[in-house]
């Protein structure tokens, strides 16, 4: 708590209006057994600066997913409140909070034939002007096919761009979502898990572009994960959650600690430095057996 | 921007997405084969006339010569009392089953929903039966009783099946199919119950009415059908675009903009309109909203905005044609629409179930 407070003072004084500001958020789900139950999102506050890529971490049920949601508009903030740019998302329609937060689901089942293109066109719904007597029939403006064009081109799937997506592989798939929410034109790209059931190629593949992304369109990222290693590599900071609460947020060599670990999780890791960045990294130890 | 945009064009162009070019080009093309097998299907019954006597007939109802008078031969009578407005009310009902599949489809993301299959033609037919069943006429204070007792039927039978389905905010493929059987035996059940305490010459004609079968309607009928159908496809065809995004899942649909509980509602009720209104002139007809949507999405795409109304259109010939069958298979005596479409859908989609279940579930 006092960290997130911290911090928040820390980006006032030197980096000037944050892309995302959390105060006191709290939220939990509606349940049959009423109040009284334990909060899912635990009073966090702390921020994100344009540009900046945040990992949230933590172990199953922390919260991750909800926190993502809750920043997305998808959830209400029970208490407290998100602010993006300095407006608050409870004056926000979903229509204006998606010009600005792109999504990225952790899976994506289309059960429909829908081409690349198609898909990654969706994107512009936010931004479409509906004219009711056409229904909906070349609605597509010259901006929307050059956006979701860029969007094709950035992230390297214009040459699949007829394909179906329930044809592709699941790396594919993922460049193909990411696309889709770059047709957007967001400045804040929310992604849960991007790289769970992806071969350690992919991984490394839709790592570097979330990396070049943000270099080149200056978006700001929040990324969830279970890959502790992926928080450590490729984010500027990494926000540990544990039953709902922020437990620490900071760069990874503060956060990714064997102590801070031990905290969170409850278990003993080994984190030696990464040989080519020098920035943490993490390894099971042997087991009791092997010992 | 302007290079840009003529870049994003090529693949535009090449038929990644839909055009206007390409949208004119499929519907101009299916109106004209829409065109084509009316004019065949009128030729066919019980007796069977030339092509002459089809266009004869039309001519003189355009031109206003009401039928019944001395001039017009017997062929033309038939023509114009009983075959064209059959014809044209087959299409109706088959344009809207398929609108109706193909809402359903992406409402519930699953390729194999269907009015009859998940128990709404059910519940539709449940309502109508009551209302038949209590004697309510066909109109009630200048209300259509029949179609009104028919979308509240479908009405609760849709939001049964979905509150059954769902767990986790999300819907199962196999848990809705399984939710849609049990619905549809329980309210088969009623419908039998209310079948078996009626007069037998009473329901007879219900039960025949049940199977699925087309009649000819009245023209002034025929066209209060005809506006309906049309204006409940239009709202649709304006919610195509929201379709489109429901398919991504509800969840990303609503992070991009999609007021989705609201549009959910609004299809709900326009899909329970549009089946009660059919069920109720043609009893339960089904696997049309299946077999036509999913037929159609392979050739097209998935684009709602194009494979609503090619699939309305499909659908009409679809049944335009099953109908043509039911009526000359066995003339001079007739069977039940409904039994065509099932034995023509049935296969086709345990074939689905049990062989594309790769590609589909």
């Amino acid at each position: 708590m006092t960290t997130g407070q911290i911090e928040v003072t820390h980006s006032r004084l030197f980096a000037g209006s944050p892309a995302i500001e959390v105060l006191g958020l709290a939220f939990q789900y509606r349940t049959s057994e009423g109040r009284g139950r334990m909060w899912t999102l635990d009073h966090l506050s702390f921020h994100v600066d344009t540009g900046e890529i945040l990992g949230i971490v933590g172990p199953n049920g922390s919260g991750k997913t909800s926190l993502l949601k809750v920043l997305s508009g998808l959830l209400p903030a029970g208490e407290g409140d998100v602010r993006l740019g300095g407006l608050s998302l409870r004056t926000r329609s979903q229509t204006d909070i998606a010009r600005v937060v792109a999504v990225v689901p952790q899976e994506y089942a289309q059960v429909f034939p829908f081409t690349v293109a198609e898909t990654v066109l969706m994107g512009r719904f936010p931004h479409r002007t509906t004219r009711w007597w056409s229904l909906g029939i070349g609605d597509e403006t010259a901006n929307d096919l050059a956006c979701a064009h860029q969007s094709m081109v950035d992230t390297d799937v214009l040459s699949l761009a007829d394909r179906l997506v329930s044809d592709l592989s699941g790396g594919e798939r993922q460049r193909v979502m990411i696309a889709r929410a770059l047709a957007q034109e967001p400045k804040i790209l929310l992604l849960d898990e991007p790289t769970a059931f992806l071969d350690i190629n992919h991984q490394i593949e839709i790592c570097s572009l979330i990396e070049r992304l943000r270099a080149e369109r200056r978006l700001t990222v929040v990324l969830v994960s279970h890959d502790l290693n992926v928080a450590s590599q490729y984010c500027d900071r990494v926000l540990m959650l544990k039953d709902g609460a922020l437990c620490r947020i900071g760069s990874p060599e503060e956060t990714i600690r064997p102590d801070v670990l031990r905290m969170v999780y409850g278990c003993d890791v080994v984190v030696d430095a990464h040989p080519q960045t020098g920035r943490p990294r993490v390894t099971m130890p042997m087991t009791g057996v092997l010992q | 921007m302007q290079p840009m945009a003529d870049v994003a064009s090529s693949w535009a162009q090449a038929g990644a997405v839909l055009t206007v070019q390409r949208w004119m080009v499929v519907i101009g093309g299916l109106l004209l084969a829409s065109l084509a097998v009316l004019l065949l299907c009128l030729q066919f019954g019980a007796t069977s006339f030339g092509m002459g006597t089809v266009v004869t007939s039309i001519a003189r109802l355009l031109r206003g010569d009401e039928a019944g008078s001395s001039s017009l031969a017997t062929s033309e009578i038939i023509m114009v009392q009983i075959r064209f407005p059959r014809v044209l009310m087959g299409f109706l009902v088959g344009a809207s089953l398929a609108a109706v599949g193909v809402t359903l489809q992406a409402l519930l993301r699953n390729p194999l929903a269907d009015p009859y299959v998940l128990g709404v033609s059910s519940g539709s037919a449940l309502g109508v039966s009551v209302a038949i069943l209590f004697g309510i006429g066909s109109t009630f204070m200048l209300l259509p009783v029949l179609p009104l007792f028919g979308f509240a039927g479908a009405l609760l039978a849709l939001v049964l099946i979905y509150r059954l389905a769902q767990s986790k905010g999300r819907l199962p493929v196999h848990s809705l199919l399984l939710a849609g059987v049990i619905l549809n035996a329980i309210l088969t059940a009623f419908i039998m119950f209310i079948t078996s305490i009626m007069e037998p010459n009473r329901s007879a004609g219900l039960m025949a009415w049940l199977m699925g079968s087309l009649t000819a309607p009245g023209y002034p009928a025929l066209g209060v059908f005809l506006i309906y159908v049309v204006f409940v496809l239009g709202i649709l065809m304006n919610k195509a675009q929201s379709l489109n995004v429901l398919t991504l899942g509800e969840e990303t649909a609503r992070s991009l903009g999609v007021e989705t509980e609201g549009v959910k509602k609004q299809l709900f009720v326009l899909t329970a309109l549009l089946t009660g209104a059919i069920v109720s002139v043609s009893g339960m007809i089904g696997f049309v909203g299946m077999v036509v949507p999913h037929a159609v999405r392979l050739l097209i795409g998935s684009d709602h905005r194009l494979l609503l109304p090619a699939s309305a259109l499909v659908g009409g010939m679809f049944l335009s044609l099953a109908d043509t069958i039911a009526r000359t298979i066995m003339a001079p005596a007739e069977i039940p629409v409904g039994i065509v479409t099932a034995l023509a859908g049935g296969p086709f989609f345990l074939y689905l179930l049990l062989w594309r279940k790769d590609r589909m579930l």
